[in-house]
């Protein structure tokens, strides 16, 4: 069977990480895993999107529509954008607050996060809203937003990965001098569910 | 880090680059262009001594420099995206009638959609233009294994090869089993044979012949590579857990799929069990006894690929040669789409059509359902928050405004200088054009000043011909380096202006106002953009001269500096003019119900803003800074 997960965000917020932490535990289960995502023009404040699949035999680096079992979105808007990725009863894990693009600024548009939470929860069966910027003011440090993300979705259940597997990940993967930091942020994360 | 089992998750372009280092690659030249960047930086970061890496000053160079080492027989590896192809193209055409002699693989990686190109060519289209075999992966862990075929390969018959994933394969990562080396003699060296390294008409004439000969026999041996194949027929299939597509349904109807590069996982993804499906690895020369054995079989094939209708050509070429009673869909026949990427999706819906079946498991597309939802911000590229480009753009904005002038652009970040509310991109091309198309608009247009803005990678790639063209021929251009110590576009390559080389090592920093006074350039100015008004009176006066003028505009690329004290808006000054939202476009100004803000995660304190306020509410913030 194969395990789709979107991580979805803003240029900037640690998305690319987050996914290869997934793949690295996916692999230490002894799955073969895909990931991808969009670099270059796209990652200077823009959407960035990134698909992990893992499973026996995993052909499209891409995750189909309606086929993610999990929407990891670090921005609401975000979220809503790839709705349309997740497979039915699928989970959706998002940070509550919103990063406001220069274009809105611009256009004095009123992009608002309440707006977006609200049309995800008319639109899913589940969903788990994240206060990131709360568990990172507790963390002490605004760059671990993607681990604590991460917490989140090991503590669900629906990534397959237990929070043990996830820290092994972070332990792996993560330089020295920041692995206590991020093992408070999974610890938070997980605190949400 | 390989696991016990050599196991490591790759993305493609470091899958091609480790591939190439196990086939033994000595030598690895390349420029920077999304996709392909990363291989050579994934060789460079794994070298150990044994390989000459090098970003070459621009992709003819990397080629040249390539050939020269597979003449002396060392197996070289040569990496460029799609464009860069044509800026490479007059070497590769002749050397595909000289040869090599060391194992030569060039690395053109194609951009289907496109994601960050200029244009949706084909570099299997330029394979069989320049009569060259073509390797096409569909995925990083075929990339890897099929680098090493392909250095074989161009040894064994004495040929370069092109090898051309797309961004869905260098960009995607997957679970790669690590491979012990291959083993690769020395190379031999240089042995002098006029005959062979000096192109003339009369051995040209030759080697056509003997070109054209050899695609016929490799055609032939390409059919029994084991990466040209027929799957998922009644014979190969695997698991009955699929829904099969049942002959029965149609009867009398034998229908087929043929798919190359990444569309082939698509497919394989949602093909229905039975349906026959050609994968073709090798698009020239093409496997043509494979392919004729397929169609024999067949009523009717689909063929699902990206960018040119290559396969689909070929196929039609077979049909008509043999005479074979088939029918050919794909774009040309308008059944698949003709531009743009490929997905699940797309293709499913294209497998739909053919097949007519209900077989097929039931998807919504991705745009087709987010219709329903709240507006979505757009977020589309921009200059990031202390960009010294933003100040350089803003300043001659800000000189020239009331005044007819035109703004040339070109290939790097600073293309986004066309955005609102900057708007001071009229015109990009390729690289390096802006310079030339500068003087082409002032000819026809003698009332209007004419700026050309460069970076200094782009420069020194194909910048500095359009100089001289302009002072031989006594152009008139406002020449605008923006220099930003890096190739930023690209994730940050050192390049000649740097002092730096791909390994790390300390090279000479060649200055580009020295080549502009070589050149015989007489005004030269060099500023700092983010002294805002020095910049806007230099840019007047330069303005005002004639012949060839240049402004370096020198500040560093926030991504290799350290940020400044960032910047803070006084609300209690602060009008809410709104002024510097509008005049800049900066993305750490932001608005909200209360008024203008600056994000302190997002300021690098370029100082800019301060600069615009009217009201001087924006100031530096008391040593506050961010934890950057």
């Amino acid at each position: 069977m194969t395990r789709n997960c979107l991580l979805c965000g803003v240029g900037g917020q640690g998305v690319v990480l987050a996914s290869r932490l997934i793949a690295y535990a996916a692999m230490e289960q002894g799955d073969f895993v895909r990931t991808t995502e969009t670099i270059g023009m796209a990652q200077r404040g823009g959407s960035v999107v990134s698909h992990v699949r893992a499973g026996r035999e995993v052909h499209s680096p891409l995750i189909p529509a309606k086929s993610a079992d999990v929407i990891l979105a670090f921005e609401p808007g975000e979220a809503v954008r790839c709705l349309p990725y997740l497979k039915e009863n699928g989970l959706v894990i998002t940070n509550s607050r919103i990063v406001k693009p220069v274009t809105s600024s611009l256009s004095g548009g009123n992009y608002s996060g309440q707006d977006m939470i609200r049309y995800l929860q008319e639109r899913t069966d589940n969903l788990l809203v994240v206060d990131g910027e709360e568990i990172c003011r507790r963390a002490g440090s605004p760059k671990v937003l993607n681990v604590a993300l991460l917490g989140a979705a090991a503590k669900s259940g629906a990534l397959g990965i237990t929070v043990e597997e996830m820290l092994n990940a972070v332990r792996k993967n993560v330089k020295e001098k920041y692995i206590a930091l991020n093992e408070t942020a999974l610890e938070l994360g997980g605190e949400q569910i | 880090m390989a696991d016990k089992n050599n196991k490591i998750l790759a993305m493609g372009n470091e899958a091609i680059a480790l591939g190439a280092i196990r086939a033994g690659v000595r030598m690895a030249a390349g420029y920077p262009g999304t996709p392909s960047t990363e291989i050579l930086e994934t060789i460079a970061k794994n070298n150990d001594g044994h390989i000459h890496v090098e970003w070459s000053v621009n992709e003819k160079a990397a080629m040249e420099v390539g050939a020269g080492a597979a003449y002396a027989g060392a197996r070289t590896l040569v990496t460029m995206k799609q464009v860069g192809l044509n800026v490479a193209s007059d070497p590769l055409m002749s050397l595909a009638y000289i040869g090599v002699k060391g194992g030569m693989v060039i690395v053109s990686a194609d951009d289907p959609g496109p994601i960050s190109s200029q244009t949706e060519q084909d570099t299997r289209t330029f394979a069989q233009f320049s009569k060259l075999p073509v390797f096409d992966p569909s995925s990083p862990e075929e990339a890897y294994e099929m680098i090493g075929e392909a250095f074989e390969f161009s040894e064994k018959y004495n040929t370069p090869v092109l090898f051309r994933p797309t961004t869905r394969v260098c960009h995607a990562c997957a679970s790669i089993t690590l491979l012990p080396d291959m083993n690769v003699p020395e190379p031999e060296g240089f042995v002098k044979d006029t005959m062979r390294w000096v192109i003339f008409p009369r051995t040209s004439y030759l080697n056509h012949i003997k070109i054209e000969k050899r695609n016929a026999e490799l055609s032939e041996t390409l059919s029994a590579y084991p990466r040209n194949f027929v799957t998922n027929t009644d014979e190969t299939r695997k698991s009955d857990t699929a829904a099969a597509y049942s002959a029965a349904e149609k009867p009398g109807l034998r229908k087929g799929v043929a798919a190359s590069g990444v569309s082939y996982a698509y497919t394989c993804e949602v093909l229905p069990e039975g349906v026959p499906l050609l994968k073709i690895s090798t698009p020239h020369p093409f496997p043509e006894k494979l392919a004729k054995e397929y169609l024999e079989t067949m009523d009717e094939v689909l063929v699902l690929e990206e960018l040119d209708p290559m396969v689909e050509r070929e196929l039609l070429r077979i049909a008509g040669k043999y005479h074979l009673p088939v029918k050919i869909y794909g774009k040309l026949t308008g059944h698949t789409k003709n531009a743009g990427e490929n997905s699940t999706e797309s293709i499913l819906e294209d497998l739909k059509n053919f097949l007519g079946t209900e077989h097929i498991k039931k998807h919504t597309s991705v745009s087709e359902q987010t219709s329903e939802s709240p507006e979505l911000p757009v977020r589309p590229p921009v200059l990031c928050a202390g960009c010294p480009h933003r100040a350089s753009f803003y300043a001659v904005k800000k000189a020239m405004k009331g005044k007819k002038a035109v703004f040339c652009g070109d290939i790097g970040c600073y293309t986004l200088g066309n955005a609102q509310p900057l708007d001071m991109v009229d015109t990009c091309l390729c690289m390096g054009a802006g310079v030339t198309i500068a003087q082409g608009l002032r000819a026809v247009e003698p009332d209007e000043v004419s700026f050309a803005f460069i970076g200094d990678s782009t420069f020194f790639a194909s910048g500095i011909t359009g100089v001289v063209n302009a002072v031989y021929n006594g152009n008139d251009i406002v020449l605008v380096v923006l220099d930003n110590s890096t190739t930023a576009m690209t994730g940050h390559q050192p390049h000649p202006g740097t002092g730096k080389t791909i390994m790390g090592d300390v090279a000479a920093k060649i200055s580009i106002q020295k080549i502009l006074e070589g050149i015989g350039v007489e005004q030269i100015y060099e500023t700092d953009p983010l002294q805002l008004e020095d910049a806007v009176e230099v840019v007047k006066k330069a303005a005002d001269g004639k012949g060839v003028r240049a402004i370096i505009f020198k500040s560093p690329c926030i991504a290799v500096t350290k940020p400044l004290n960032r910047y803070e808006v006084q609300q209690e000054v602060c009008r809410n003019c709104k002024v510097c939202v509008r005049e800049l476009g900066c993305p750490a100004i932001v608005t909200d119900g209360d008024g203008v803000k600056i994000d302190p995660s997002l300021c690098y304190g370029c100082g800019i803003c301060a600069s615009v306020c009217p009201f001087d509410a924006i100031v530096r913030a008391e040593s506050k800074g961010g934890e950057m």
